[in-house]
């Protein structure tokens, strides 16, 4: 790579006849991009031996059978589609990634706001406390809410029995453990939404308010004329993120529930794993977590094409 | 709306309302930070928790006496316990050694496409800088069944090295993508007049991009950091001895036997396994908030 790189671009003086100077243009276009390929090799590798080809490969696994010895085309698929279990599962992810990403969103939104509104300096403070949900490890904060959440002698239940309420079976009941999985994924990621809001926040040039407070707009108007329209995009982007990590999410469910009560709150992750690793039927467990491709490519692609088209309108 | 007329019916009404509205100021101002503060006590609420469990000893967690949310008897017993553990020690120690080959290896990865990409191109590059983007959109869980079988062939599986295979395809794609908007906004000028100078691209990359782009290498880096020390799905899925293990899966596959629950313990490792990201966070905040916001600002 090295003798690649050493492009002698300087001893290329006026003096130089011309054609030879159009030669060694082309070299060095050619050496130039020659060397731009070889060093994005490692990344091309990367991603094409461990992201394109384990893709395909899991299209490949889907098809065979549970020893992986004959080919059964879509049964795989048409056997989960039938099952009850996985119905359960395709409606909990769903609710799962719904509602926690509306409650994020607006919750970061109403925090983005009140940030805001107070003066930079204490914004710093503030802003770093009310971050550290999203610093610390996942699988490592949802053991902490595991052990609030435990029935005997945990610390909801102590308060609620304070309060002159019983005790609540928190991951014990279907419903219960829903609402609980989905709660400490807004916990977790509502601190994404604020500061990505914060920045976007930040970037609605003054004059735009200005212009909006002359026009005799009221902070509702300004709202929703003003800040909102500056950042569709931002808020498109962070929600199509947050949409991926959250329907993909594995750490909270698998800590908190492990898919119980009665499979009541698996997602496709949680539940691929359990059917593929621990059931030991990759297959099975492969086509449980191509499910979530169609539904995350859809969002991707509305989302990005919105993106790009409003990006476009603006560079106009 | 007529914008002449309103401002000529508000010339005078701002006038007289002048003290009015700097009261309203001030009352939205404590406002705000009264409806902040709850956030902050509601978001802090697991942290704080975690911190007083493990400063508890066993004996006052299974006693279920008193306020759960206070600690009667302080002690250090359970940290004192687990830095002292071997097998804590072999988690601690694997989990720094993964993650500061997994920050080398991506960032030395996507440091060189970045610049690749941004500044030289070439046929089809940017294919690839959208195929980046894209496969920053794959979620681990999607693949890991596939990478089991990989994993496998490589004859990798329970080995903590193949998490440095895997984990930056979790990080280089963010990686790459923060550091093409930096490299770009690099005036042209600049590399224009090294390449006069003679110098070679590796060495304008070295020589000049690293260090303009500094905040932005650093703000990756801890993007890769975060990444690679709270990963859970992976080493989940091809670890199963302790020897293995890093911190994320190790407490709670380790503290947790049979039915019986450490609580104390397993909360001074949470506090001693988090402090890494915190300490990070506490000393680096804008460039961690950079790097979380850069797909805001370059999307």
């Amino acid at each position: 790579m090295a003798d690649g790189t050493s492009v002698p671009v300087g001893v290329m003086t006026p003096a130089m006849a011309g054609a030879r100077r159009a030669g060694s243009m082309k070299r060095f276009a050619q050496r130039r991009s020659t060397t731009a390929f070889l060093l994005c090799l490692p990344l091309i590798l990367l991603v094409a031996g461990f992201v394109v080809y384990p893709a395909f490969y899991a299209i490949w696994l889907s098809l065979l059978n549970k020893k992986m010895t004959a080919f059964v085309g879509l049964s795989n698929f048409a056997f989960l589609l039938k099952r009850n279990t996985f119905q359960l599962v395709i409606f909990q992810s769903c609710l799962f990634a719904i509602t926690a990403v509306i409650a994020k969103a607006i919750l970061g939104f109403i925090i983005a706001h009140l940030m805001h509104n107070i003066p930079g300096k204490n914004q710093r403070i503030w802003r770093g406390l009310l971050l550290v949900p999203w610093v610390v490890p996942l699988a490592l904060s949802t053991l902490t809410w595991w052990w609030m959440f435990d029935p005997s002698y945990s610390a909801f239940n102590w308060i609620l029995e304070e309060l002159g309420f019983g005790a609540v079976p928190w991951l014990g009941v279907g419903w219960i453990a829903r609402i609980c999985t989905i709660t400490v994924n807004i916990w977790f990621g509502t601190p994404f939404f604020m500061i990505m809001y914060l920045a976007a926040l930040k970037s609605v040039p003054e004059q735009l308010y200005e212009a909006a407070a002359i026009d005799g707009a009221n902070a509702v108007q300004k709202l929703f004329f003003v800040t909102l329209p500056m950042m569709r995009n931002i808020i498109a982007i962070t929600v199509l993120f947050s949409l991926i990590v959250t329907f993909a999410d594995f750490d909270i469910v698998r800590i908190l529930t492990g898919g119980g009560p009665q499979d009541m709150t698996h997602v496709f992750a949680t539940y691929a794993f359990q059917v593929g690793i621990q059931s030991g039927d990759i297959p099975l467990g492969a086509s449980v977590s191509l499910f979530m491709f169609p539904i995350l490519a859809v969002a991707a692609f509305f989302v990005l094409r919105g993106v790009t088209r409003r990006t476009k309108e603006i560079a106009a | 709306m007529s914008s002449t007329t309103a401002v000529a019916e508000n010339v005078p009404q701002t006038r007289r309302t002048h003290s009015s509205l700097h009261r309203q100021r001030t009352w939205a101002l404590w406002g705000s930070y009264v409806a902040l503060g709850v956030f902050v006590i509601m978001f802090l609420v697991p942290p704080f928790y975690t911190l007083m469990t493990s400063l508890k000893s066993s004996a006052e967690i299974s006693a279920q006496q008193g306020s759960p949310w206070m600690v009667h008897h302080p002690t250090l017993e359970n940290f004192w316990y687990l830095l002292t553990y071997p097998n804590f020690q072999t988690f601690y120690l694997n989990s720094v050694m993964i993650t500061i080959a997994t920050v080398v290896v991506s960032m030395v990865i996507s440091v060189l496409a970045a610049f690749s990409l941004a500044r030289m191109g070439f046929w089809g590059s940017n294919v690839l800088s959208t195929g980046v983007f894209l496969t920053y959109l794959i979620p681990a869980s999607l693949l890991f069944l596939p990478l089991f079988k990989i994993v496998g062939f490589l004859g990798l599986i329970n080995s903590v090295w193949c998490l440095v295979l895997l984990y930056p395809t979790l990080a280089v794609p963010f990686c790459t993508w923060i550091m093409i908007g930096y490299f770009s906004s690099i005036p042209k000028e600049l590399d224009e007049a090294a390449l006069i100078d003679g110098a070679g691209y590796l060495q304008m990359l070295w020589r000049i991009f690293i260090p303009v782009a500094m905040p932005g290498i650093i703000a990756a880096t801890i993007f890769a950091f975060t990444v690679s020390w709270g990963a859970f799905l992976y080493p989940l899925a091809y670890l199963y001895t302790s020897n293995q293990m890093v911190l994320t899966v190790g407490i709670v596959s380790d503290l947790i036997r049979g039915d019986v629950f450490q609580w104390g313990k397993i909360m001074a490792g949470v506090v001693l396994a988090s402090m890494p990201p915190i300490l990070i966070y506490a000393f680096l905040m804008d460039y961690y908030v950079a790097g979380l916001t850069a797909g805001a600002t370059k999307g």
